[in-house]
């Protein structure tokens, strides 16, 4: 082999919302254990592009794709590709912290329990790595019987990232996964995700641009459903090549 | 007078019109649960409860009524909870939002406010003629189901829409099917207002007279029904019998046994109060 093979891959990708065209010809390879961020304007197809890859959009009415989203080279879309078996394998944590109103516990093991794990202590030896992982183990020690939904803001977002890690997925998905936090929790959840990259592909989404500046390695800026540029974060920051991009990180429109 | 004070007479006027308006309601209420308990309450006493029914008033008693009513009760729930619920899921979860689920939408909404006597009707024809069953408990528990579905599959859609969107992402994410999702995060999450509807619903059951007595229910059973096939009355037919009797005494029995009527339909409501309370205090999204 001599070229390493991209983590995920879109190619000649397009989105559809019934008529409505929410991606146009998307293409872009992203790279194994780096952290990859997604900006652009409000309603330039962040989200949607983000949810192809766990097949998120699948539940809403209308939605169509063309084209090719491929995981380790495997098209995600094929009829064959089972829905559950990707999302083992690609993770997604959400923009406001969605913890179940179970405990603690339950809330980190449940995709365990999904796949029909029962054992005791493969579910306890998970729970306490996947927290720990989290950075929330020493917050939540004492009180994992204790609802998920008494943790504050913060915390219920690493339990959120805590319960997608229990899986052992190999993609991280997060869609602003910050944005509904204090300053405190969001630099928590920025060295978390610095910790995770070492072992995991992160594609984030995030209206923050020094956020992007500081978490991303790459950086893809999204206008209108059309990918503008892709390119190393630093190298976009410093010298964008479109002027829209440009305009966009320099704060003039989005 | 400017516009402003108009304005503010007017409010001041429907006011003061809504408490008359609500105060008539309670009086009225209040009037009539004076009465019947000052008529019924002496009458009351064990040996009320525990005797059979006869044609002398002091002698009667409700044991083959509220047993009936008991028995229509649960049988009924057994019926129509599982069946309500399924149905709930199905039209919230798995319908594909059609012109056909539109409409039977839309229908099931028109069913819960048919008439109960057409229930009755429906039940005798179906249940106790086309499937032969004659009078018996099981007939009328099916007619009474029939009633209460519409009510029970609508409070189930009202009480899995109150679950939120993103607890179903957070579990499909994790890779849960759907059914999965349904059955571990949002039945357990909107039990507690299910339950609220179905026994809201039940309570509407527990004071039917008319379906019951078209499917063929007695108004003189001397025995306890044993089983779902035996024949039966209910409290409110042996009301409705008594109350058309011209001896005083009989008055008073119906008044009696009206008495026992609330308290089970109260005791019914204050059930689903209390649960609709504690979902409210353990979930807050
Ligand atoms: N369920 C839907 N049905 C129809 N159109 C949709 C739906 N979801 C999104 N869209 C449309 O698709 C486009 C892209 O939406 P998307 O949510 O991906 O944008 P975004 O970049 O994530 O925006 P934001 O930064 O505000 O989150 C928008 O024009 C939006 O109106
Ligand atoms: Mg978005």
């Amino acid at each position: 082999m001599t070229k390493r093979q991209s983590k995920l891959e879109a190619i000649n990708l397009d989105a559809y919302y019934g008529d409505f065209q929410a991606l146009k010809n998307i293409n872009i390879a992203m790279e194994e254990k780096a952290v990859t961020a997604f900006i652009g304007p409000s309603g330039c197809g962040k989200s949607t592009f983000l949810r192809t890859f766990n097949r998120m959009n699948d539940y809403i009415d209308g939605f169509r794709t063309e084209g090719q989203i491929l995981l380790d080279g495997r098209d995600i879309y094929a009829t064959d590709v089972r829905v559950d078996e990707l999302r083992k394998e690609v993770g997604m944590v959400f923009q406001k912290p969605n913890p179940f109103p179970k405990t603690i516990f339950e809330n980190v093991v449940y995709g365990l329990k999904i796949q029909g794990i029962k054992d005791k202590k493969t579910l306890q030896e998970t729970c306490e790595k996947s927290l720990q992982q989290a950075a929330l183990w020493n917050e939540v020690k004492d009180k994992l019987d204790k609802s998920a939904l008494a943790l504050s803001g913060g915390q219920q977002q690493r339990l959120c990232i805590a319960r997608a890690l229990a899986i052992q997925p190999s993609v991280i998905l997060m869609d602003e996964p910050a944005s509904a936090l204090d300053p405190i929790s969001t630099a928590k959840i920025e060295e978390l995700i610095y910790e995770l990259k070492k072992d995991y592909t992160i594609v984030i989404v995030t209206h923050n641009m020094q956020q992007a500046g500081r978490v991303s390695d790459h950086t893809a800026f999204f206008y209108m459903g059309e990918l503008v540029e892709y390119a190393k974060t630093k190298t976009m920051f410093t010298s964008p090549k479109d002027t829209r991009t440009q305009n966009y990180i320099t704060g003039r429109f989005g | 007078m400017t516009n402003s004070e108009k304005n503010r007479l007017k409010d001041k006027a429907f006011q003061v019109f809504g408490i008359f308006c609500t105060f008539i309601g309670l009086v009225v209420l209040a009037i009539f649960l004076i009465d019947i308990v000052m008529e019924g309450i002496g009458r009351i006493d064990w040996d009320f409860l525990t005797s059979l029914p006869s044609r002398r008033a002091a002698r009667a008693g409700i044991l083959t009524a509220w047993a009936g009513t008991l028995w229509i009760l649960v049988l009924s729930a057994l019926i129509a909870f599982p069946l309500g619920i399924a149905a709930g899921i199905y039209l919230e979860e798995y319908a594909k939002k059609t012109k056909l689920s539109n409409f039977l939408e839309i229908n099931i909404a028109n069913l819960a406010g048919v008439p109960s006597i057409i229930y009755g009707l429906l039940g005798l024809e179906l249940f106790v003629r086309m499937m032969n069953l004659g009078g018996i408990l099981l007939a009328g528990a099916l007619a009474l189901s029939l009633l209460i579905l519409p009510i029970i599959i609508v409070t189930t859609r009202e009480a899995i829409k109150a679950v939120p969107r993103t607890i179903r992402d957070g579990s499909f994410a994790l890779g849960a099917s759907k059914w999965q999702t349904v059955w571990n995060q949002v039945l357990p999450a909107s039990f507690g207002g299910i339950l609220t509807g179905v026994i809201l619903a039940l309570s509407r059951a527990v004071g039917e007279a008319a379906p019951l007595i078209v499917i063929g229910a007695l108004a003189y059973v001397p025995f306890v029904p044993k089983t779902p096939m035996d024949e039966f009355t209910v409290l409110p037919i042996q009301i409705f019998n008594w109350t058309s009797r011209p001896q005083e005494a009989f008055l008073t029995n119906a008044a009696a046994a009206i008495i026992i009527l609330l308290l089970i339909t109260f005791l019914l409501n204050g059930i689903a109060v209390y649960l609709r309370h504690r979902q409210q205090k353990k979930i807050k999204w």
